[in-house]
């Protein structure tokens, strides 16, 4: 029992350390103060205020919403018909192409974004949104592929197979008895996809041209001391806006997941 | 026999985008990388003629090869650091806890908000007029700021662990929750204290996610950008710092892709010794 209880100590300590810097920029973008520091000088919204009048900014958080809305599109339409097929289908080089699709998770982030530029720059196409928008679609595919895996795993055949007998087509069945079926799982997968785009930095940094998405701005404002309480204000919606959709495509998972069970 | 054949069939066109998606932005980056690294930057274009000097200047540069090796070892301490301490998270929530979901859920919800803005994050909590020391001078713990947080491998070495921290906790965690309780069951049956069961059968066990853990955050580490220089100061640079320059100011594109492709390489040897290794540990001890 007392082991448990130092275990619960250090867990929650732990936790604390985690959720330090995630709470520290919501609580200095109401300082009143230019100043990152203890004591907090007083209370106030300007910062927030302020964000509404800056061009630039609004500019690149609409080129963030283009970039993870392709994407998402991109990446949970190829997740979708890869996770079917690895879940239900067998075909020679399965478990090769499985392997190769979580690839991106594991390469380290300078060499995706470095290659890439090279590549595109060979092949004539210019830093710009649709080489990010390409690049995005790589990175979020294996967590599209993941989540829609989860999905197919706890859907049960026998429905498809009962919808073929009954005399459905194949594009009949899949519009009306496998969809909706997988339907949070799509929308989790499109959610997740999202947001791993729109808070991407290395790559958009390096692809993005003189299309700055919304990280590539940030990173250009970390510079001026002066913006910096704005830069708390943006950074604290962003939070709230990344962490809001997660939960909502954490609620979806879950559906998708307990429907069948 | 029809059946099988239009299963075969379909299961390769549904898998066939992404396959190919994924398969030609691997290859395809990674062969003209390779071509560039033998090419030469001369001011505004590049010679084609084939050359190793981009090479020979990378394993002579005392630079590239002081970074290299930092950007390794950084890595190699985020992966001890992260991995021991966030075992006894991942033990706790898999034997102990009663509400794992809530917990698991409140390991993972700091880490859905953007990578750059926790790193920066940081560089506000460690820096010199920054958020720990005012908060240490306000409440009279010190007199003068601490100087040694912020600008160095340990700043780097924190920011880090802490970004990796779930990506540690989720692997071992599912280990965990793999073990056949009968084996430790067995275990004390057959006399073992707790702390032996611990080491002889709960630790082997979890091997396999200790590896999987250690790799998801050692391969990335390395090459990573925004913590080292938001927060590693000189002191702290790692290869990543070096291949942007190559990329941008320094404008010498064959280098950067030379670069790129070492750091490639040595990621993945030592990824897989560290894997040989620690699987060969694991079969010793049971």
């Amino acid at each position: 029992m007392k082991r448990a209880n130092g275990l619960l100590i250090y867990t929650t300590l732990y936790l604390a350390f985690l959720y330090l810097p995630v709470l520290l920029l919501p609580l200095f973008s109401f300082n009143d103060g230019t100043i990152v520091a203890f004591p907090i000088k007083g209370w106030t919204l300007e910062w927030y205020r302020q964000l509404g009048a800056q061009d630039t900014l609004l500019n690149s958080l609409v080129n963030s919403l283009i970039v993870g809305v392709t994407t998402a599109l991109l990446a949970t339409s190829m997740g979708l018909f890869a996770a079917r097929a690895y879940v239900r289908n067998r075909f020679p080089g399965k478990a090769a192409s499985e392997g190769l699709v979580m690839l991106p998770l594991v390469i380290p982030g300078i060499i995706v974004a470095s290659s890439m530029l090279v590549l595109f720059i060979s092949i004539g196409l210019k830093p710009s949104l649709t080489a990010v928008i390409l690049g995005h679609t790589f990175l979020a595919l294996p967590f599209s592929v993941s989540i829609m895996k989860s999905a197919f795993d706890d859907f049960d055949a026998s429905l498809e197979e009962a919808a073929y007998d009954l005399g459905s087509t194949v594009m009949e069945t899949f519009r009306r008895v496998t969809l909706p079926v997988v339907a949070p799982g799509i929308v989790s997968s499109f959610l997740v996809t999202f947001t791993v785009s729109f808070d991407e930095f290395v790559l958009a940094f390096f692809l993005a041209g003189n299309e700055p998405t919304l990280p590539v701005y940030i990173w250009s404002q970390l510079r001026f001391p002066a913006k910096l309480p704005n830069t708390l204000a943006l950074g604290s919606l962003l939070l709230l806006a990344s962490v809001l959709l997660l939960v909502i495509a954490e609620y979806f998972r879950r559906r998708s997941t307990s429907k069948s069970a | 026999m029809f059946k099988l054949q239009s299963d075969t069939s379909r299961g390769m066109t549904l898998a066939a985008p992404a396959t190919l998606y994924v398969g030609l932005l691997v290859a395809a980056p990674l062969a003209i990388l390779l071509a560039y690294s033998m090419w030469t930057q001369t001011y505004v274009s590049i010679d084609r003629t084939p050359t190793l000097a981009n090479y020979r200047e990378a394993f002579t540069d005392p630079l590239v090869r002081h970074l290299m090796i930092r950007s390794i070892l950084i890595a190699g301490s985020v992966t001890l650091v992260t991995v021991a301490t966030a075992y006894p998270i991942a033990y706790f929530i898999a034997v102990k806890a009663r509400k794992k979901t809530l917990w698991l859920l409140l390991i993972t919800i700091p880490f859905w908000s953007s990578y750059l803005l926790r790193v920066f994050a940081w560089k506000l909590i460690l820096g010199f007029n920054g958020v720990m020391n005012s908060a240490l001078m306000v409440t009279g713990l010190i007199d003068e700021p601490l100087t040694f947080l912020l600008y160095n491998e340990f700043a780097v070495v924190l920011t880090l662990a802490h970004a990796w921290a779930p990506f540690a906790i989720l692997p071992i965690y599912v280990s965990l929750q793999k073990i056949d309780p009968s084996l430790l069951e067995a275990a004390t049956d057959l006399g073992d204290s707790a702390a032996a069961r611990f080491f002889r059968v709960t630790l082997p066990l979890t091997i396999p996610g200790i590896i999987a853990a250690s790799l998801i955050i050692f391969i990335p580490t390395v090459g990573d950008y925004v913590t080292p220089s938001l927060v590693g100061g000189s002191d702290g640079k790692m290869i990543a710092n070096l291949i942007q320059v190559q990329f941008g100011a320094a404008n010498n594109w064959p280098l950067g892709a030379t670069l790129s492709l070492l750091a490639m390489l040595a990621v993945g040897f030592v990824a897989i010794v560290y894997a040989l290794g620690l699987t060969a540990l694991g079969r010793r001890i049971r």
